[in-house]
């Protein structure tokens, strides 16, 4: 189907399902039950699993194909918002032209730092993609100000030109749309004492996802991928037998800067703000961490790696004391107090720790990734866990490009 | 299952409005309210849901942890636990410590990590999951310029923590946004005055300012009041957000003829720039037969004890201090030290007061409709909740009070007890008219319900 | 020209502090090979050794005076360190004053023994997986560490001061016969200056001149023929990343008077020292301190008013600026050795 072998389908279809049945399977617990705190199904979360999908499935093309390590990514991203958002700023609020204006403009941007910093390669590359995107950061949080808004970023207001916009109430603020439709439309379905909410700009979120999920395997599988894995495994190689390498890594570090501003234009449309943070190193090396705990160089790990980060920052820090009284409160209070004494630090403000912890266990358990894990599940469900286990070891390292 | 709670989702499952069907589109889950005005996240049922988004991890988690400190103390006082707190001292009393309208105040709390993705993330999560009917706290200016935005989109009241930058109640100010911490401009205008007098009117200022908004307005309010009595501006200079060693900035100050230097500096980078200013003798020195000043314009009690020894004796301005006298203040420090210990910062005591504002708006509203709400806070008058008499103007949502001018101590008795306050500049001198250019290029807009 | 005087010397005191922070991170990074994310948290760990030493020393007995009252009303608690019972209020309080320098014989075993069980108990497995798995351990490790001393000391910084000894300024322009007063410069900023000098040739010396050094070198080199000829080359880099942890914890227990230390203290340097390291080129030890100074040097001029007034914003990124026209000049760095770390 699609030109995918019936592997890719399988995977293909599965992201598929999963995205569309995502409001339903992230909110397994019912309403109002002391569980529905780990409740991701959301609006504003699951646009965020999606979005950040799209940018470390970017990122993966890069890194996972060519090993070509960018510290720098976050830089695309936020060009791609600045570039969004002042689309819906000047022309219109919809949407769409809104994201190609993020595209082209964090294509051109990549292509730029690309062609500068892929002179260099291992750690030398790495820095040089930090040190721009550092610049960047540096620069629209202070020097920019009039064009990025500085500190407090760039809103939509009701000052806003909109010159596309005809029939715009005058002085209303704009509200991102998708020809009419609001991005935060949503539709709500009791079932039960459960509550599902279908918003739209998640479905459209997750419709460009899929698109470039679908692209990532045709690119993974094309024999353009083949030739970048072929640069990550030996480089001086192909120099010998005169190919030259620049022209296929720059293509994928522009088109992985292209995912990057996509993910960045996205983010606008479903929450219509920009602000220089999402520049700083941290969010660059957010999307490294994400795509090598999900797995590097799999088609399906840097998407699950973003999901995860993204649920602990989201979840995890919403737990409180109180919360905590409310779960342990049927038990002794001595005990509830010794519980409460001994989850507290991991969870709330203290989220930060459950993530480093997670990390390193992750790191030191599962070597290749979240994704090695499911594959040692389904290893054990399916009988073949010994196997599995002996080629977990050394030799299936992020260079494997398994599914 | 004893955390069982009714909240907008609540009604839904009640399906009084279902009827058969099981789907209804909306726009952020606009409900009917009971009074048939539909607005977002109208609670139902015998709670009401409030959302304290606060900075728990990174340079401001301490001041977000006491932000959350005085919520919970104001939750406990508005559903009639603990001693009440400055609901006996408040001028309105339309509180009567049975939770909002009858209904019990719950709360969700949040991270905003002090970037205004993380915290307008965490606030759509109060808002979409949650169901929060108001989300207040913060400790910066661009957190709190992003939240009330956001705010004023989803049709919540966000009542500003702490935020200083003119901004906020200036050209991004909204509608559904509220503050009650003084800003930029205040600070100006209340330290002028006071440094005429401690270092007369002929001096030479040297400013260093941290390069983003907050800094700016800061740095114009500073200069603009001191060269209105008579001062000279030497030199301003940009300072990175990231940097930490300042000595780059403070060695040129000693090659320029200043004789007073300026931090507008916040935070951790207040603590170094001051940290570095004294190392390199500035505190020591004599310029123009005058002995050489260094002010700080925006205090804070918790990133003073930071700097150590560094801030005796030098100038500040704060929004308030656990040593006014006053009822209301007197309330509050024994509310909260008796719970926590110490006594609550002037972060603490801005996020309890704007809790107990919107309770009591609400109160007064008679709905927790975001417009009745605007309405109710409006030119409110008010006294007793430490500030001495108050107006939330109508035209910016800025709250107009006393500023305290403040010291470094120079012999504390304890690691509280770093500043002293030096006067009580009275409103009148720190108000301005709303279209100052200060604060010009802003428009409230109309206030936004939701649905 | 007493500006530039100046800021020289503010960024031989940058420099310092950048080269000592870099020196350790080679060691680890350009020699044993680990992408070594916990670096900076070393460092942080440095300077909380530091403020705990302080916290130790002034532990205290509490007694109640009547005559003054709390914020509360109540009888105030008056601390009285027990160092100040023991040994007279005199000596007592004297030492807690050299806290700080004191704190150096506390942090050497103690970042010592950190980096002896980050080694081996983490590190070690980490060897031969890729670069990508050492950044993912490592941060998570960083982040651990930075949530511990979050979770004891708190997010605000930490005020340690210096031995009032060395509160005042040293005149320069005295001592070269300009007016006195025009060059002053710190006392505890020399110090560190001085120390850190002392640090990098000591450092330099242990590995040039011992038979210790010879090997780890050679194993730097070449690893497995070190380990062929009978040469237990693994316990060797055990040690050496112990020099590494201790050295980055010496940046920070010197470090914390300048800069009250707070809990993210190492990640503000992580980035900063990553870039030193590379600009200096990896594995070369040398490298990375004459980076270290030079960036330091380059950040002070950038910041100066002559400077800015011309190209704005320039202190903001001249590190970073600095670092693309140098790899793009020398491909490995000022003084990178050819093969390391380059795929």
């Amino acid at each position: 189907m699609l030109k995918l072998d019936s592997k890719d389908t399988r995977l293909f279809l599965i992201v598929i399902a999963m995205t569309l049945l995502a409001p339903f399977i992230l909110n397994p617990f019912p309403e109002g039950s002391n569980l529905a705190q780990f409740n991701a199904g959301y609006p504003d979360l699951m646009q965020r699993f999606v979005i950040f999908g799209i940018f470390a499935i970017g990122f993966n093309l890069l890194f996972g194909l060519t090993g070509y390590l960018s510290f720098g990514h976050a830089a695309f991203l936020g060009v791609g918002s600045y570039a969004s958002i002042w689309m819906m700023k000047l022309l219109t609020v919809n949407v769409i032209p809104a994201m190609f204006a993020s595209v082209i403009v964090s294509g051109l941007f990549a292509l730029v730092v690309g062609y500068v910093c892929l002179r260099r390669s291992g750690i030398y590359f790495s820095i040089l993609t930090l040190a721009f995107a550092q610049m960047s950061f540096a620069l629209a949080y202070s020097v920019l100000t009039p064009l990025t808004g500085g500190e407090t970023g760039l809103q939509l207001k009701a000052a806003d030109p909109r010159i596309l916009d005809f029939g715009a109430a005058e002085g209303s603020i704009g509200r991102a749309s998708f020809f009419g439709i609001d991005m935060r439309a949503s539709m709500e379905l009791p079932v039960g004492s459960w509550l599902f909410t279908l918003n739209f700009g998640y479905y459209l979120a997750a419709f460009v996802m899929l698109i470039a999920f679908y692209v990532s395997i045709r690119i993974f599988r094309s024999p353009f991928g083949m030739m970048l894995r072929a640069v990550k495994s030996n480089q001086n190689r192909l120099n010998y037998t005169g190919v030259s390498t620049k022209p296929y890594t720059l293509a994928v570090f522009v088109i992985s800067g292209m995912y990057a501003g996509l993910a960045g234009g996205l983010l606008v449309a479903m929450d219509t703000q920009v602000g220089p943070e999402r520049m700083f190193w941290t969010a660059s090396g957010e999307v490294v961490l994400m795509t090598i705990l999900g797995g590097a160089g799999t088609l399906i790990g840097p998407v699950l790696g973003a999901g995860f980060i993204k649920y602990m920052e989201n979840i995890v820090s919403k737990i409180n004391s109180k919360t905590l009284e409310a779960w342990f409160g049927f038990l002794p209070d001595g005990l509830e107090d010794a519980l409460i004494t001994i989850v507290y630090p991991f969870v709330g403000k203290g989220w930060h720790l459950t993530l480093g912890i997670m990390f390193m266990l992750v790191v030191i358990f599962l070597p290749g990734g979240l994704v090695e894990g499911g594959k040692r599940i389904g290893g054990w469900l399916t009988g073949k866990g010994r196997k599995s286990k002996t080629d977990g070891g050394q030799e299936a390292t992020a260079s494997t490009p398994a599914e | 299952m004893s955390g069982f709670k009714m909240n907008r989702r609540g009604l839904l499952k009640s399906g009084a409005v279902m009827g058969a069907g099981l789907a209804m589109p909306t726009v952020f889950a606009g409900r009917l309210a009971a009074d048939g005005h539909a607005f977002t996240n109208a609670p139902t049922g015998g709670t009401v849901t409030l959302g304290f988004n606060v900075p728990q991890s990174g340079p401001y988690a301490d001041e977000g942890a006491d932000e959350l400190r005085a919520y919970q103390l104001a939750v406990e006082h508005l559903n009639g636990e603990g001693d009440g707190g400055m609901m006996s001292t408040f001028s309105s009393k339309a509180l009567n410590g049975t939770g909002i309208m009858g209904k019990k105040v719950e709360f969700v709390t949040g991270d905003t990590q002090t970037k205004s993705d993380a915290a307008r993330a965490s606030a759509k999560s109060m808002i979409e999951k949650d169901g929060a009917v108001m989300i207040t706290g913060g400790s910066s200016s661009g957190v709190a310029v992003a939240v009330q935005a956001l705010c004023q989109e989803a049709g919540v009241i966000f009542m500003a923590g702490l935020t200083h930058s003119n901004d906020t109640t200036g050209k991004d100010r909204k509608a559904n946004g509220f503050r009650h911490f003084f800003n930029s401009y205040m600070s100006g205008a209340a330290l002028a005055p006071v440094l005429k007098n401690a270092y007369g009117t002929d001096r030479n200022a040297y400013h260093l300012t941290a390069d983003y908004n907050w800094g700016y307005t800061t740095e114009q309010a500073v200069k603009e009041s001191t060269e209105a009595m008579g001062w000279n501006t030497v030199n301003t200079v940009l300072t990175p957000l990231a940097a930490t060693d300042f000595s780059a900035y403070i060695t040129p100050v000693l090659q320029s003829d200043a004789d007073v230097l300026v931090l507008n500096h916040y935070g951790g980078n207040m603590v170094n720039s001051l940290t570095n200013a004294v190392q390199f003798g500035l505190r020591d020195r004599i310029v123009n037969g005058k002995n050489f000043e260094i002010i700080v314009p925006l205090y804070s009690r918790l990133m003073a004890k930071g700097a150590g020894a560094n801030v005796k004796g030098i100038f500040g301005s704060t929004n308030w201090h656990w040593s006014l006298q006053d009822e209301g203040s007197q309330a509050f420090v024994k509310s909260f030290g008796t719970k926590y210990g110490f006594p609550p910062s002037q972060a603490a005591h801005t996020c309890y007061v704007q809790a107990m504002l919107y309770a009591d708006a609400v109160e007064r509203a008679g709905s927790f409709n975001p417009c009745a709400v605007v309405e109710a806070l409006e030119g409110f008058e008010f006294d007793g909740m430490g500030n001495g008499p108050t107006l939330y103007r109508a035209e910016d949502h800025q709250c107009f009070k006393d500023v305290l001018v403040v010291r470094g101590k120079e012999n504390p008795t304890s690691e509280f007890d770093l500043l002293e306050i030096v006067e009580v500049t009275p409103v009148d001198q720190v108000t301005y008219a709303p279209d100052h250019p200060q604060f010009a290029g802003g428009s409230l807009g109309t206030c936004n319900p939701g649905a | 020209m007493d500006a530039i005087l100046l800021q020289t010397l503010n960024g031989l005191d940058k420099g310092s502090a950048y080269a000592l922070i870099a020196l350790g991170l080679t060691l680890i990074f350009g020699t044993l090979g680990v992408v070594n994310f916990a670096h900076g948290a070393l460092f942080m760990m440095g300077a909380f050794c530091a403020v705990t030493f302080n916290k130790l020393l002034t532990l205290s007995t509490i007694t109640l005076d009547p005559e003054k009252k709390d914020f509360l009303g109540n009888p105030l608690q008056v601390r009285t360190p027990y160092i100040e019972d023991w040994l007279g209020p005199e000596l007592g309080a004297a030492i807690i004053d050299w806290s700080v320098p004191l704190a150096i014989l506390f942090a050497i075993p103690v970042m010592i023994i950190i980096g002896l069980v980050m080694e081996r108990g983490l590190i070690k497995y980490f060897y031969k997986r890729p670069h990508a798995d050492q950044i993912l351990v490592t941060f998570g490790l960083a982040i651990v560490l930075q949530e511990i001393i979050k979770f004891y000391y708190g997010a605000n910084p930490i005020p340690t001061p210096a031995p009032s000894a060395f509160a005042g300024s040293f005149d320069f322009g005295a001592l070269i016969g300009m007016d006195p007063g025009t060059i002053i410069y710190p006392y505890w900023r020399l110090v560190y200056f001085a120390f850190a000098l002392l640090v990098i040739v000591a450092v330099f010396v242990f590995l040039r001149f011992t038979t210790f050094g010879m090997v780890v070198r050679a194993g730097m080199a070449d690893r497995e023929t070190v380990g062929l000829l009978g040469i237990n080359i693994d316990k060797r880099f055990t040690i050496m990343f112990a020099i590494a942890a201790c050295v980055a914890g010496l940046a920070g227990v010197m470090y914390a008077p300048i800069n009250s230390p707070n809990y993210h203290m190492g990640m503000d340097f992580l980035v900063l020292s990553f870039v030193v390291v590379v600009v200096g080129g990896m594995g070369s030890l040398a490298g990375a301190v004459l980076a270290g100074f030079l960036l330091g040097i380059l950040e002070s001029f950038a910041s100066m008013t002559q400077v800015l007034d011309v190209l704005p914003g320039i202190n903001q990124i001249i590190i970073y600026l600095v670092a693309i026209v140098v790899l793009l000049t020398r491909p490995r760095g000022l003084m990178g050795r050819k093969g390391v770390m380059e795929d």
